[in-house]
């Protein structure tokens, strides 16, 4: 069973979303997805700066065998990426909702309104899947 | 739901992630494609190629036979059990398949062909075979398993009746021999000495678990894809196929074209495009971090036929097919941005060993 912690809220193309008070949020992808994907070799994330739209392309991370987009679950612009997947792509199977982490970003709206589910349905979400 | 070979509920048990592969339900890996990648290079891997095809031929004229059916010349197999890498071409010059003939006696040979054209094979190799009154055999009894790496051969060994032991342990590279109701070739598609052994399916199962009690990983076709693309073989369908002939794809290397009076499939179509063809495939290293992957668009002109990352160079590679004339330093583009790669002569890697400069990456992003 993959790992699925209970604070975080989740996408159906298996982003994760950490939410802090003050409208900053830090985004990674599921260890479901990283488990799915295989040994990562090659992760690119978006710039410092990047306003980013929800549902918007922004990282792509990539394994031996195919590559994937990875979709910005809110609104916002770009604080921070985690330059250490460069040159350490494994972080992110190693520890994905951790030093996998991929960007952060201050949103400038709630994000209640996004399409995002709570732990208890992302895991609902995986089994109807694998069904 | 695919074909299945009889090692298929043992890859299950073992934590296999199952993949469609011309048809089949294979391994693409047991847990971790790169550390089975790195069993190879640095120790002792297996793998499951029983969806390979094994077909024996059989008859007097069988080597007459396979000098018009085959690009290379089986005539140059003299001693017993001597193996030959070459292309089975239609009469254009486009290649139906590659494959691996041992010569076992002079009224026969065994084939080793690709899983995805088996079929397609059994069927020419039969059309032409009539005439020279040769039969094919397809022979799904056997089961067919890889074992490469430094130590395969050493890891193997042990698992041989006391009285094939040193017969097995004396095998030349690119030799093979029976062993009783085993075959088995120092052969193989990893760039890395080891053992291809085809043995009845009966046996198969607990040859795999003693194999693997023996300290040797079982390896699925993702690290098979990386170690074959590192050691500069090609893959049928993606490097070379019907549409593309052997010498824009790298083999030109397998046509015998000497003796001038031997009249193989392909033979005429052959001597034109060597005068006219004007790509061949060359290997490729991307100078910057980013994977390399098939159908990817080279500038100025040419495309990647395989590409993906190194696990032991840490760099992406492929293969592509470009103008003779392209310059020694390309661009490919990926996503949409042009990344600059250097022409390279394959292979990228033997026994373990780079064997092409890695530049260092200038920027990170």
């Amino acid at each position: 069973m993959s790992n699925i912690p209970s604070d975080l809220r989740y996408t159906k193309s298996h982003e994760w979303l950490r939410a802090a008070p003050n409208g900053a949020v830090e985004i990674g992808i599921s260890d479901h997805a990283q488990s799915a994907l295989g040994d990562l070799v090659f992760v690119e994330v978006p710039e410092v700066g990047r306003a980013l739209k929800a549902g918007e392309a922004c990282a792509v991370v990539e394994s031996v065998k195919a590559a994937s987009d990875v979709y910005s679950p809110v609104s916002g612009k770009v604080t921070a990426a985690n330059a250490a997947l460069a040159s350490q792509p494994e972080l992110l199977n190693q520890d994905p909702y951790g030093a996998g982490w991929l960007f952060r970003l201050q949103t400038n709206a709630p994000i209640d309104g996004a399409p995002l589910m709570s732990a208890a349905d992302y895991a609902k979400y995986l089994a109807d899947q694998a069904s | 739901m695919g074909l299945k070979t009889v090692l298929y509920d043992t890859h299950v048990k073992q934590g296999a992630k199952i993949v469609d592969f011309g048809g089949w339900d294979m391994p693409l890996h047991y847990g971790s494609q790169l550390e089975e990648h790195h069993a190879v290079r640095r120790d002792a891997g297996m793998f499951d190629v029983s969806h390979m095809g094994v077909i024996d031929l059989c008859g007097e004229r069988t080597r007459d036979f396979l000098r018009h059916l085959l690009a290379n010349d089986v005539g140059r197999l003299t001693l017993p059990g001597k193996a030959l890498y070459s292309c089975m071409l239609l009469p254009n010059g486009g290649v139906i398949d590659d494959l691996i003939v041992y010569f076992l006696s002079d009224t026969r040979f065994r084939l080793v062909v690709n899983a995805g054209t088996r079929d397609k094979d059994l069927q020419w190799i039969r059309r032409h075979a009539e005439g020279f009154a040769v039969t094919a055999a397809l022979r799904d009894d056997l089961a067919m398993i890889a074992i490469q790496g430094p130590r395969a051969r050493e890891k193997t060994l042990p698992l041989l009746p006391p009285e094939h032991r040193s017969a097995a342990a004396e095998l030349e590279n690119f030799f093979g021999a029976a062993f009783d109701s085993w075959f088995i070739a120092r052969t193989g598609y990893t760039g890395e000495d080891g053992f291809e052994v085809m043995l009845p399916a009966v046996d198969a199962a607990r040859t795999w678990d003693a194999l693997r009690a023996q300290g040797i990983e079982p390896a699925g076709l993702g690290a098979r894809d990386t170690l074959r693309l590192e050691a500069g073989m090609n893959l049928y369908g993606n490097d070379m196929d019907e549409n593309h002939h052997p010498l824009e794809s790298g083999l030109a290397w397998t046509v015998a074209f000497e003796p001038a009076d031997r009249e193989f499939v392909g033979r005429q179509a052959l001597l034109n495009l060597r005068r006219t063809s004007a790509d061949e495939l060359v290997g490729l290293l991307l100078e910057d971090r980013g994977v390399l992957r098939g159908h990817q668009k080279v500038v100025p002109a040419g495309e990647v036929t395989s590409g993906t990352f190194s696990p032991t160079l840490n760099r992406s590679i492929a293969l592509a097919r470009l103008p003779r004339t392209a310059p020694r330093r390309v661009q490919v583009e990926i996503r949409g941005k042009l990344h600059a790669a250097s022409v390279v002569k394959p292979p990228f890697v033997r026994h373990g060993k780079a064997l092409i400069l890695i530049p260092a990456i200038g920027d990170i992003h």
